[in-house]
């Protein structure tokens, strides 16, 4: 086993995506801290390479990229094996991915297959007696676990926003290599065919400054009209609770949640949505939290700056007005 | 179709912040009196996903869980939704396994059971949240794997299944035997019918232990895990909200923006 810290980077269409930024930051330091290397992995289609290069001025020492038609689309079956070549390759002492559709697909195998520890979803990590120690949210964010790798060689996933991006030095050298793939399509028993990406009215949940977000006490799906009023207004992105998603009312893209987005405005405004723990994990990173709601003991006061108690149909159209005048100032 | 279902059993996730209390000490949480446990929120969505392809394409259903004899009642309950047998994997030794550890367990259990087409799994517990059980399953068991799934389409022994991703959703194919986890978008899971649950309390729910699955007693319970936990505790929540009171709500909406310009929110 080697001191290195390899991390798992992502493409999302024609950038690397922004956890990708924070498994740099946080490999650096353990990296750093082990004496070791910091190892960036890039997989993807035609362009990869020319991407890869500023993985190096995100902080890694050495960038290993994998670029054939193959690897365009996500598959398990072809990324497992081209990051257990990696991984092989490089023995890690830690190995870290995002949190993400691809990363907790692909870690758990790696980590199971090459014996070591793997937690998921950490929201700090460090080094305890040269150890990776994790910080986990657990029960949904009712309780928060530490742990402790009891093998020397670790795994583990990063919630997103939950790290620090890496400043970015454009000046900063480091290696460039590549990896081989042969894989024959035809051999693997998945296959990639399609993403269907949503494209988002207006405002990216992730990226907006603003976010309203309703939920079961809207009462209908028609009644997220009254939201989307308010946001327009504030060039704010639109979300909802789960309980909003399951009954129809709002498409799942919108869902802000453990199993959703993870969002992290200056204000989110919380409208008809009680808190439960598991909208609060995505919730949560929200500077600024109000919250609208008839019932006084809802969670989401707790959890909120501000708050109204009473029915959002008298309190969204009078703040919608509030706003109309202040933003004219 | 033979379909296998793994279900994990969980502190009910439905229970109020409040009421929710950890035993800091014993680095354990301490369930509320009168609350019985439940299976984890997403193993629904892979039960009842299980029984719509049965009921479309035929087949049986057999459900496996690691955990105590209260898992019983679990197993129960997915029998009495539709499915057609249960197996308890039950032991000593079986006690404290890490997801790794149970995957193991799984393995050794579906591979006494034989033959099978998909084994569907939810897409993470909703207690620890590691989601690694299922997919070190299909690598314990080297079979391809799709998860998180939105929709499960069956083309012979080829799956077209739908992946959703953080900005959309991903369509991918799947050959036979394969591991499936399910997200909640999926399906609305039914509830037990009568019929369901008189037929269900006739069956017999067998106990596998390690005499029955073949599993390497050091790489599963609490020796053959992989994390030790240090420390368990609630977060400290207070945002210290400040309640905005006035005589009507739509004053009470006009002093929030007031508020939120001073703050410079707006």
């Amino acid at each position: 086993m080697s001191n290195d810290v390899l991390v798992l980077a992502e493409r999302i269409n024609d950038r690397i995506s922004l956890v990708s930024s924070e498994l740099c930051n946080i490999g650096r330091k353990l990296a750093d801290e082990k004496s070791g290397s910091l190892i960036a992995l890039l997989l993807g289609g035609a362009g990869t390479k020319d991407l890869a290069k500023g993985l190096i001025a995100l902080g890694a020492d050495k960038v290993i990229v994998a670029e054939t038609e193959i690897l365009a689309g996500y598959n398990n079956a072809a990324y497992t094996q081209v990051v257990d070549t990696a991984y092989k390759e490089i023995s890690p002492a830690i190995f870290l991915v995002g949190c993400t559709s691809v990363g907790r697909d692909i870690a758990p195998r790696i980590a199971f297959r090459n014996g070591t520890s793997f937690a998921n979803d950490c929201t700090e990590l460090s080094l305890e007696d040269g150890m990776l120690a994790a910080v986990r949210p657990v029960y949904a964010g009712n309780a928060l676990s530490h742990v402790r790798s009891k093998t020397e060689a670790a795994t583990a996933s990063i919630r997103m926003k939950a790290f620090s991006l890496a400043d970015e030095d454009k000046s900063r050298i480091g290696e460039m290599g590549e990896i081989s793939v042969s894989i024959e399509a035809g051999a693997l028993r998945t296959s990639y065919i399609e993403t269907k990406q949503v494209e988002a009215e207006g405002v990216r949940l992730e990226d907006a400054e603003y976010v309203v977000s309703g939920g079961r006490g809207l009462g209908g799906a028609e009644n997220f009209e009254q939201l989307e009023k308010l946001a327009k207004l504030l060039k704010a992105a639109v979300g909802a609770s789960r309980a909003a998603v399951d009954a129809g009312w709002a498409p799942t893209h919108m869902q802000v949640g453990q199993t959703g987005k993870i969002v992290s405005p200056m204000l989110y405004i919380a409208v008809g949505i009680s808190g439960a723990m598991q909208h609060m994990v995505g919730a949560g990173p929200s500077k600024n939290i109000v919250a609208i709601n008839t019932d006084p003991d809802a969670p989401i006061f707790q959890r909120a700056r501000y708050g109204i108690v009473g029915d959002y149909k008298k309190v969204i159209p009078a703040l919608t007005e509030k706003f109309e005048k202040l933003l004219k100032n | 179709m033979d379909i296998i279902v793994c279900v994990k059993q969980v502190l009910d996730h439905d229970i109020p912040p409040r009421d929710f209390k950890v035993d800091e000490e014993n680095l354990t949480v301490v369930p509320p009196a009168n609350v019985s446990p439940v299976i984890s929120n997403f193993d629904e969505y892979a039960i009842e996903e299980a029984i719509l392809l049965k009921e479309a394409h035929g087949g049986k259903i057999t459900v496996l869980t690691v955990g105590g004899n209260s898992a019983k009642d679990l197993l129960k309950k997915c029998l009495a939704m539709g499915c057609d047998e249960a197996v308890l994997l039950q032991d000593e030794a079986f006690e404290g396994s890490d997801p790794f550890g149970v995957a193991r367990i799984l393995a050794g259990a579906v591979k006494k059971l034989g033959t099978f087409d998909i084994i569907l799994c939810g897409r993470i517990s909703s207690d620890l949240s590691q989601g690694a059980t299922a997919l070190a399953l299909a690598e314990a068991l080297d079979i391809p794997s799709a998860s998180q799934l939105i929709k499960i389409e069956v083309n012979g022994d080829t799956f077209r299944c739908e992946r959703v991703l953080e900005d959309g959703e991903e369509v991918v194919e799947i050959m036979t035997p394969c591991l499936l986890t399910v997200s909640n978008e999926i399906n609305n899971p039914r509830l037990p019918s009568v019929k369901g649950i008189l037929m269900a309390s006739r069956k017999q729910i067998p106990t596998w232990g390690t005499s029955e699955v073949d599993v390497d007693a050091a790489t599963v319970g609490a020796a053959g895990s992989t994390l030790e936990l240090t420390r368990l505790y609630k977060p400290d929540l207070s945002g210290n909200c400040e309640f905005i009171e006035a005589d009507s709500l739509e004053e009470a909406a006009n002093k929030l923006g007031d508020r939120l310009r001073e703050d410079k929110i707006i």
